[in-house]
């Protein structure tokens, strides 16, 4: 992966190849990858085997590097008490009925936006690019107000998976990220399908989504990470044991069960992530810089 | 967009050829305009139900009391009421202690991170998911893990056994109110901090290579070309992020809960997002937390006035 000269930055390449420079730069190098194992899989593994560490183990000084008896049974337990089967789930029909919605209703509102430009849609666009300054703790309160009596219809959306779906729709960087990528798709294109008689449907369907694949990828891979990972809002609108998140459910058992267990269940919690990010970690990198720099 | 087309011209029986076209033209406007308000209205439903219209609802409901199902205007009772929370001053205390620390350690650290990572030529790829590795955890995970394994007080904990190796004091975390909160710096910059050094070395990729060179020219050294190059070079998204930090911190929430249970030792731990919470769905009192969310987002817009002033002043 070494970079080709043509690109420098701050320490030159040629001062690298030097004598003294390329033992610094050996040096350094390797203190990184030492320094940074130890930082940021350390506490991955302390978390891993720690957990396979019995009661008497975990609290013995000093602490043990390797588990003496490695037993799975916190793991076994925590999958039993805590109900995990039932929160992953949980967890799981919630992120995909969000990137459903994301993709279905943001991508309509992006494509009118960038190409159908409606009478004021750049005042709507305003107006959602504006909520991206309002804290979302500031809306907290509000928010669960409304979702607890919607107005006009006057339903409650408690325990409801639309409670979750519904508010992620209204994701400002989603918009952003979706129009700011069709604005890049060629007009002509657009008059050629029209020339052909596509119709505005036709022609998302056909022309802009087969060409916005990486970036409808990055938006699913945000959506269903976000579910993941959230908590307090969960909390609040999936009140009841069943309808909980695998966070939540989590959080909710940590004070009646053995640390070992909870850690255990933490770990289980974290494995659909990680296998996320490992598989899709190019596209969650690149849309993740994708949506700042240039703004 | 006028409409060029006089009126009459298309009934006409002998039409003439732009006519046509302007009325076609015409039509394609009024279809393109239903068509696309018809793609928006999904969105614009859930930003005007769950954006827009609680935002409105959060600065009504601050002014307003509402005992058993009866709502009345109050005026600034809530306000006052929220000031005299003996948890209140604390928690701005607390928070803006927070602030200050995460934006020496979680915004200083992941700038140098990134300058580091962007002078390597191997194991580029490694380093960056090892960065980015934390944030992808759920926050509630890695935080039980902080606080069982990392930050057991006793000696067995994680952070305690490697202080006791290196011959330094061991520390009470979580148990002390002062440990508290850097206890929950570290954390919360362990698990965040990927996301800065990525957006930081995407900036840094563009910085261009002859500014270093004709630095270093004119005799300038490693950290003179650092201090008079990558940060002015890096200014705007420098700006930025620290804004950003800023509003994340504010909002801090889920590690006190988690690594605290809440308030921690002698209020040590409470912060504005957790008396918000507090209020709103355990004292049973959504108005007054209406209004806490309300000073919040004054103080931030405060904090933004300051952030436009200070990026637009150089241009």
């Amino acid at each position: 992966m070494a970079q080709e000269s043509g690109t420098r930055t701050l320490v030159s390449q040629a001062q690298l190849r030097r004598g003294r420079g390329r033992i610094v730069y050996w040096t350094l190098l390797a203190t990184i990858i030492l320094g940074f194992t130890l930082v940021f899989l350390g506490p991955l593994y302390w978390m891993v085997t720690g957990a396979l560490k019995s009661g008497t183990e975990i609290a013995q000084t000093p602490p043990t590097l390797w588990p003496q008896h490695p037993e799975t049974d916190n793991y076994v337990n925590a999958w039993h008490d805590l109900n995990l089967a039932k929160l992953l789930f949980n967890t799981f029909y919630y992120a995909i009925g969000a990137v459903l919605f994301q993709l279905i209703l943001d991508t309509a509102a992006a494509y009118a936006l960038s190409k159908l430009r409606p009478a004021l849609g750049n005042v709507i666009l305003g107006a959602m690019l504006a909520t991206l300054m309002i804290p979302a703790m500031v809306l907290i309160v509000p928010q669960y107000v409304t979702v607890i009596d919607l107005p006009i219809v006057h339903v409650n959306l408690l325990d409801s998976p639309f409670a979750i779906w519904l508010p992620l729709v209204a994701n400002a960087f989603n918009i952003f990220l979706l129009k700011r990528f069709f604005d890049s798709i060629p007009e002509d294109l657009m008059a050629a399908a029209s020339v052909d008689g596509a119709g505005p449907l036709r022609t998302l369907w056909s022309i802009i989504l087969p060409m916005s694949r990486p970036i409808l990828g990055v938006v699913s891979i945000f959506a269903v990470t976000y579910v993941w990972k959230d908590f307090l809002w969960p909390k609040l609108v999936m009140p009841s044991a069943e309808t909980r998140t695998v966070s939540v459910g989590i959080e909710a058992f940590s004070r009646g069960t053995s640390m070992n267990e909870i850690v255990a269940a933490s770990v289980i919690a974290a494995i659909p992530t990680v296998i996320i990010f490992l598989i899709f970690q190019r596209n969650i990198m690149s849309g993740l810089t994708a949506g700042s720099v240039k703004g | 967009m006028a409409i060029i087309t006089a009126p009459g011209t298309t009934e006409k029986l002998g039409r003439s050829e732009p006519a046509i076209r302007n009325n076609a033209r015409r039509n394609r406007k009024i279809r393109d305009n239903v068509t696309g308000h018809a793609f928006l209205i999904g969105a614009v439903l859930c930003f005007a139900l769950f954006s827009w219209y609680p935002m409105i609802r959060g600065i009504v409901m601050s002014f307003q009391r509402t005992k058993r199902g009866v709502t009345t205007w109050v005026g600034w009772d809530n306000y006052t009421r929220i000031v005299a929370d003996p948890s209140f001053w604390p928690a701005w205390k607390n928070t803006f202690y927070f602030t200050v620390l995460a934006l020496i350690l979680g915004y200083a650290v992941p700038f140098f991170v990134a300058i580091l990572l962007n002078e390597l030529r191997h194991a580029k790829g490694y380093l960056r998911i090892l960065v980015y590795l934390p944030v992808m955890l759920p926050p509630a995970s890695a935080l039980f893990l902080f606080k069982f394994y990392a930050y057991d007080p006793s000696d067995a904990g994680l952070f305690n056994a490697i202080l006791k190796s290196l011959h330094l004091p061991t520390s009470q975390w979580m148990q002390s109110a002062d440990a508290t909160m850097p206890a929950m710096v570290i954390a919360s910059t362990w698990m965040n901090m990927g996301g800065a050094v990525l957006i930081y070395l995407a900036s840094l990729q563009n910085i261009p290579g002859e500014l270093y060179e004709a630095a270093e020219l004119d005799g300038a050294g490693l950290w003179r070309r650092i201090w008079n190059v990558t940060i002015p070079q890096t200014r705007l998204i420098l700006a930025l992020l620290a804004m950003m930090q800023i509003v994340a911190t504010m909002q801090l929430f889920i590690e006190p809960l988690i690594l605290a249970n809440g308030a921690g030792t002698e209020d040590s731990a409470t912060t504005v997002a957790y008396l918000i919470y507090q209020h709103g769905f355990f004292q049973n009192d959504l108005n007054g937390a209406a209004a806490l969310g309300v000073i919040m987002l004054v103080v931030l817009a405060a904090f933004s006035a300051v952030y436009v002033r200070l990026t637009t002043k150089q241009d």
